[in-house]
């Protein structure tokens, strides 16, 4: 005989998900592999010599570039020789300040800060987030694509995605070839809805940084680090060929992080039996040696892989806490599909939505995850009212806030109008007026005409070849009839010149005004300290428009 | 190799019967299209020593990673390498053009199989496959890690799509501008999948050998 009730379990969306057991060898374990090294640090002549077990002549890539680059050695022999569990106390001692913390953790090697944050339950590393997370308000950054590369889908969406909240938006494509139809619908939309929004195009590298540079985009995401030196390897890289990409992005004023997470390595065959944290830790390590302001972690694309083992979703809170603990900006993932129930992606993303982080999806998809191009997001079009509503039941500020329809409907036609009319005018091929309509009511691609995509291929090489820059855009938006659009555009490229959003952990205001850890840092320190939801800021996260008021009845 | 009529159209039968069977019956291909050359029946794959690069325009070379058809006998979702491999063929072939396989050993990063497959090709186009399924369309002049077209969601790729690969390759082969293959996206791939592909890479990325350069493989169906 059969049980009904393991037959009703059986069928139950958390069963649908992989699962694996444990396989340290070969790095298939969340944290605390046995083949972790024990953190050591030793210096000599203000030269690190020793690093977690290896001494300098055993070093791979890596730990020479962490050795030289990423340890602040003043105090390191210090803070090394201190108990992790003491350091981790201190994490959640709302006694001890932010930056006391910092001092420490600054001077930690990859083992020990991932030994410290291996001391807190899944509640203290949420209390740290919430301490230590750079930016005093969190902020939320959302995926705008589609599976047909459709341009005026993407500015509808952008544009409805502003007025929704999100500080960042990152679009990427189906067909590569699309990338600049996609970067540009992605800017324009995103500046009607608000100005001040930053967008980005995941791409290959070298076509990434090309697009920042000619001013499709005003921020870069996708450079991706790994844990070990075969993976860097695959893709033909090394820790110092990406810090010379990040100074590329850096020279040009662009704003930029990296991005890494757990899981990668493994993914990718070459774990070397270390544990995705430990393998983490130095990644971050690395993007702090690189000097770069920020990451996006949190296993991040992978996320696949530690949620099928035992602890996995804990080890992705403690990377973002780890990002956190080296001063980085931390966007923090809950960006990908990893489960068919809902109970879980609402559980993954707790310890990043209820303590806030400096962008807590990276993004959030602004789409019906159908037209999710980097393979569907934790959170998506369709959950909107969700969020908005935890929000309110939590009083949490996870970025987003409720919207009219009438103004959503507003928004993504004038985004699909300013897009026509730049296309018109940078003799583009032509977006009619059955596109715009479409594009303002859609859900998604579903509901979306078909464009000829050879013709608009062939537009996209001629454009490019032709040198068209951001500048053309702003140009053509102010000839279309779009003054105020064109403004916000030349305002956002204005910013690479400024280079004030190069600071950790920055976003825009409407006013152009940059919010970052310099001059917004998080001062948490305790109850009512650090951020605090305004009144005004609570009657919008708290009137969602479906609530009856007493007065009606 | 030659056929006569009667062997062609077998051929063709066979392949369109296959297909049916394993998608839950498709629209069915063009019956018009001339057929693979390939027959149907168990691929065995032979290397010949170190592949050289290509000097026909007419050719697509097609790069397999490590395991693929060796030590690994079927894609994600369970389709025999063997298949997948004669509709990638095909679909060459249906276009008019030639192809070559090379079995590339110094990564098991799809697009640097693409990209090494393109280097090798006469026509400068290549195609990467993984023996997950995962696939590359490629041109030696790209960027390695960008490309013409990428399939990067293994688990939607069916034998349909593998032909649409192997016509769309061609067809850049021979200067045409043709319509990517559709774009399919699901969102639950990855929670299905991840974990498996993970072992799954792991098992070819262990047999990776930097040293090793592309090898000329010869392919037997039979």
């Amino acid at each position: 005989m059969k049980s009904k009730r393991f037959e009703v379990l059986a069928a139950r969306p958390v069963n649908q998900d992989g699962y694996v057991k444990e396989w340290p060898e070969v790095g298939l374990i969340a944290m605390n592999s046995p083949f972790d090294p024990v953190p050591s640090i030793k210096i000599e002549n203000g030269r690190v010599v020793e690093l977690d077990g290896k001494t300098r002549d055993q070093f791979d890539m890596l730990d020479t570039f962490i050795a030289d680059h990423a340890i602040r050695l003043a105090g390191a022999e210090k803070a090394m020789a201190m108990d992790s569990l003491e350091i981790a106390r201190m994490i959640v001692d709302i006694n001890v300040s932010r930056k006391e913390v910092l001092d420490i953790t600054l001077c930690l090697t990859p083992a020990k800060l991932t030994e410290v944050v291996g001391k807190l339950s899944i509640v203290e590393i949420m209390m740290g987030l919430t301490k230590m997370r750079a930016r005093m308000m969190p902020a939320n950054q959302c995926h705008v694509t589609n599976v047909k590369d459709n341009p005026i889908q993407i500015a509808a969406d952008a544009a409805e995605a502003a007025i929704r909240g999100f500080a960042e938006m990152e679009t990427t494509v189906g067909v590569a070839r699309y990338a600049p139809f996609n970067a540009m619908a992605l800017f324009v939309g995103a500046q009607v809805g608000r100005a001040g929004i930053m967008t980005q195009c995941a791409l290959e590298e070298a076509t990434e940084l090309m697009l920042g540079m000619r001013g499709f985009t005003t921020y870069a995401e996708t450079i991706s680090v790994y844990g070990t030196e075969p993976v860097f390897m695959d893709g033909d890289d090394t820790p110092y060929s990406k810090a010379f990409l990040a100074s590329c992005y850096a020279s040009r004023g662009l704003k930029m992080r990296f991005t890494s997470g757990t899981g990668s390595e493994v993914q990718m065959g070459y774990a070397e039996g270390k544990s995705m944290l430990y393998l983490e830790a130095r990644c971050l390590a690395v993007t702090k040696g690189a000097g770069v302001q920020g990451t996006q972690n949190g296993s991040v694309s992978c996320i696949g892989v530690p949620a099928g083992v035992p602890g996995g979703i804990r080890a992705v809170a403690a990377e973002n806490l780890i990002a956190m603990l080296l001063d980085l900006e931390c966007t923090s993932s809950n960006d990908q599909t990893f489960t068919h129930s809902d109970l879980r992606r609402v559980a993954r993303s707790v310890p990043q939505f209820f303590s806030g982080t400096d962008y807590i999806c990276s993004g959030y998809s602004a789409t019906p995850n159908y037209d999710n191009m980097f393979a569907g997001s934790n959170w998506d079009a369709e959950d909107y009212d969700d969020w908005n509503i935890i929000q309110r039941d939590m009083r949490v500020d996870g970025g987003l806030n409720p919207v009219r329809e009438e103004d959503v409907i507003k928004a993504r036609n004038k985004a699909a109008r300013a897009l026509q009319g730049m296309f018109r005018e940078l003799g583009l091929p032509e977006i009619t007026d059955a596109e715009v309509e479409a594009a303002t009511y859609a859900n998604g691609s579903q509901d979306m005409p078909d464009r000829n995509v050879n013709e608009d291929l062939k537009a996209i090489e001629e454009m490019m070849a032709r040198k068209v820059t951001g500048v053309d855009f702003v140009k053509a938006l102010d000839k279309a009839g779009f003054p105020d659009v064109a403004q916000n555009v030349y305002n956002m490229l204005r910013q690479k010149v400024a280079g004030d959003y190069l600071h950790t952990a920055s976003i825009f205001d409407d006013n152009f005004h940059v919010l970052s850890a310099v001059n917004v840092p998080n001062d948490y320190h305790g109850p009512m300290t650090g951020y605090q939801i305004s009144e005004e800021r609570w009657e919008q996260l708290k009137n969602i428009p479906n609530a009856i008021s007493p007065e009606d009845i | 190799m030659t056929f006569d009529a009667n062997v062609l159209r077998s051929v063709i039968e066979e392949v369109l019967k296959e297909m049916n069977v394993s998608e839950g019956a498709p629209a069915a291909a063009p019956a018009a299209a001339p057929a693979s050359t390939i027959p149907a029946g168990k691929l065995t794959l032979t290397e010949t020593g170190e592949a050289q690069k290509g000097t026909a325009a007419d050719e697509v070379v097609i790069g397999l990673a490590p395991a693929f058809a060796t030590k690994q006998h079927k894609t994600i979702i369970d389709l025999p390498h063997d298949k997948v491999l004669r509709e990638i063929i095909a679909g060459i072939e249906e276009e008019g053009m030639k192809w070559r396989l090379i079995k590339v050993y110094r990564t098991s990063d799809v697009s640097f199989i693409a990209h090494d497959a393109a280097e090798y090709s006469g026509s400068g186009i290549g195609i990467g496959i993984q023996s997950k399924g995962t696939t590359v369309i490629h041109q030696k002049d790209l960027p390695p890690l960008s490309n013409l077209e990428l399939f990067s969601q293994a688990p939607l790729i069916d034998l349909d799509t593998y032909r649409q690969i192997g016509k769309n390759a061609a067809k850049y082969a021979k200067g045409e501008a043709p319509t990517p293959v559709p774009v399919r996206n699901d969102q639950m791939a990855r929670p299905t999948y991840q974990a498996l592909s993970a072992l799954l890479h792991i098992k070819e990325t262990e047999l990776v050998d930097y040293t090793r350069k592309p090898q000329a493989v010869t392919a037997s169906f039979q």
